[in-house]
């Protein structure tokens, strides 16, 4: 055997469950490495060393041992608890959300530094933004785009004809925009400022995309479009997306009656 | 692992089965709790059975607290000396057990039997909040403590539950986080420290 007997890498923590007694089995995302899973032992004891630096989603330095099975977290130092995420109900639902997608598309051992990056920026951004469902869009656009799915914004997948500015459709299947004439019947209706948005999000950078401002009416289609591509490309629901659903229900129904 | 194809005797082999399926039973362990049973007095490995049948036939939850009770309202919750105006909601029935070791708390529980956990799709439906709410309506209970763990889904839950409670008037409040006792300031993480910070008090 060539490979070290331990390592040192950085890791973002996606998931954290209890394996037996007091141990924590945690999935992680590193950098270098992909998803790995291992074992922080003893972390759920009061006093263990490990314990608060495995927290899901804080962003830690680990110096890990391989093991037969699943390697060990043999020291870790937290380098950002994205702390401001933490007293926030909505903010840290968000950032949940992010870790499952990630969780969800990735396999183990695949490297992806761009994904660990764009997963790292959108932690970092969710922890001032103002308007967490913007970073998410950010982030769901991107996270195609590293994964091979980028949806093509710029011509019309049916007719290969470029887009004009018009309302158009949106095809999960095809993996991008209709025209008005290949789309009828096959795709979602695309309004033009949501193919806008799409747009400007899967081209800009963090801050330049931070500075959008979106009514309720076209945040809501724009999360339609990417949802319904995630689903498509997933095969499956995203469990916290419907947690999402379910605090924004019930923030608009307490500001109503506080109203 | 399949226990049915080894050179046992059949009733053996489903008792060894049924112990691996137990947390922290590994084949080892069921056979060696096996063996020992084969060998034990018959009234041990009756009484054995008798305790499994009578937990999953007596034990109920408490129509008050939700805490797993064999009387129905629970001990605590028919204690007359306990002060009702406090309920301490927690994650599990075991927490109440750590809580009255302390010896510290006279008041009354509230078990949520889970925590929020939006990745394994547990949502505030799924956990005993409604029988919360219900029983805060007589307007007896002044305080909630939230003695969720500190973790991500705890205090999510914790958040959770003070948007839902503050409206109603009471108080609501939330077990310090802050260093263990015995631990060590150079290994406590940021969030903790933090919160120790926050949650100082006047010596």
């Amino acid at each position: 055997m060539t490979t070290p007997k331990i390592y040192k890498t950085e890791a973002i923590v996606l998931k954290r469950s209890r394996l037996g007694e007091a141990d924590s089995l945690l999935t992680l995302y590193t950098p270098y490495l992909g998803k790995i899973r291992a074992v922080a032992k003893g972390a759920l004891r009061p006093k263990s060393k490990l314990g608060g630096h495995v927290e899901l989603l804080s962003h830690s330095q680990m110096l890990l041992a391989r093991g037969q099975n699943l390697d060990i977290v043999s020291q870790c130092q937290t380098l950002d608890s994205f702390l401001p995420l933490r007293d926030d109900l909505w903010r840290i639902s968000c950032a949940v959300y992010l870790a499952e997608l990630v969780d969800r598309f990735t396999e183990e051992h695949l490297e992806n530094y761009p994904l660990f990056r764009l997963l790292l920026d959108s932690l970092r951004w969710l922890c001032w933004a103002r308007d967490g469902g913007l970073v998410l869009r950010y982030f769901e656009i991107h996270l195609c785009h590293h994964l091979g799915y980028r949806p093509e914004l710029g011509r019309c997948l049916g007719c290969g004809a470029p887009l004009q500015p018009r309302p158009s459709f949106f095809s999960p299947a095809s993996g991008g925009v209709l025209c008005p004439r290949c789309g009828p019947g096959l795709a979602r209706p695309l309004s033009l400022n949501a193919l806008k948005v799409l747009r400007y999000l899967q081209r800009s950078s963090p801050a330049a995309a931070s500075k959008l401002k979106l009514t309720p009416e076209l945040s809501a289609e724009v999360e339609g479009v990417l949802r319904g591509y995630l689903r498509y490309l997933l095969e499956r629901e995203v469990k916290s997306a419907a947690w999402l659903d379910e605090l924004r229900r019930e923030s608009i129904q307490q500001t109503v009656s506080t109203s | 692992m399949d226990f049915e194809s080894l050179p046992t005797a059949q009733p053996v082999a489903r008792l060894i089965e049924e112990f691996h399926r137990l947390p922290g039973i590994g084949p080892k362990s069921a056979q060696r709790l096996t063996y020992y049973l084969l060998r034990a007095p018959e009234e041990q490995a009756r009484a054995l059975a008798q305790a499994i049948l009578a937990v999953k036939d007596k034990i109920v939850l408490c129509s008050q607290c939700q805490n797993i009770t064999d009387a129905d309202p629970c001990l605590i919750c028919r204690h007359p000396e306990r002060d009702r105006t406090q309920i301490c909601v927690v994650e599990e029935p075991l927490d109440i057990l750590a809580l009255e070791r302390t010896g510290g708390y006279k008041g009354l529980y509230h078990v949520l039997h889970g925590v929020i956990s939006p990745m394994d799709g547990v949502g505030p439906e799924d956990l005993k909040i409604r029988e919360l709410l219900e029983r805060l309506k007589d307007g007896e209970v002044q305080e909630v403590i939230l003695a969720t763990n500190p973790n991500l889904e705890g205090e999510a839950t914790a958040m959770y539950l003070q948007n839902l409670l503050k409206p109603l008037g009471l108080k609501v409040t939330r077990l310090a986080r802050g260093l263990p006792f015995g631990s060590d300031l150079e290994y406590a993480d940021e969030v903790t420290l933090t919160r120790a910070l926050e949650g100082r008090q006047e010596a």
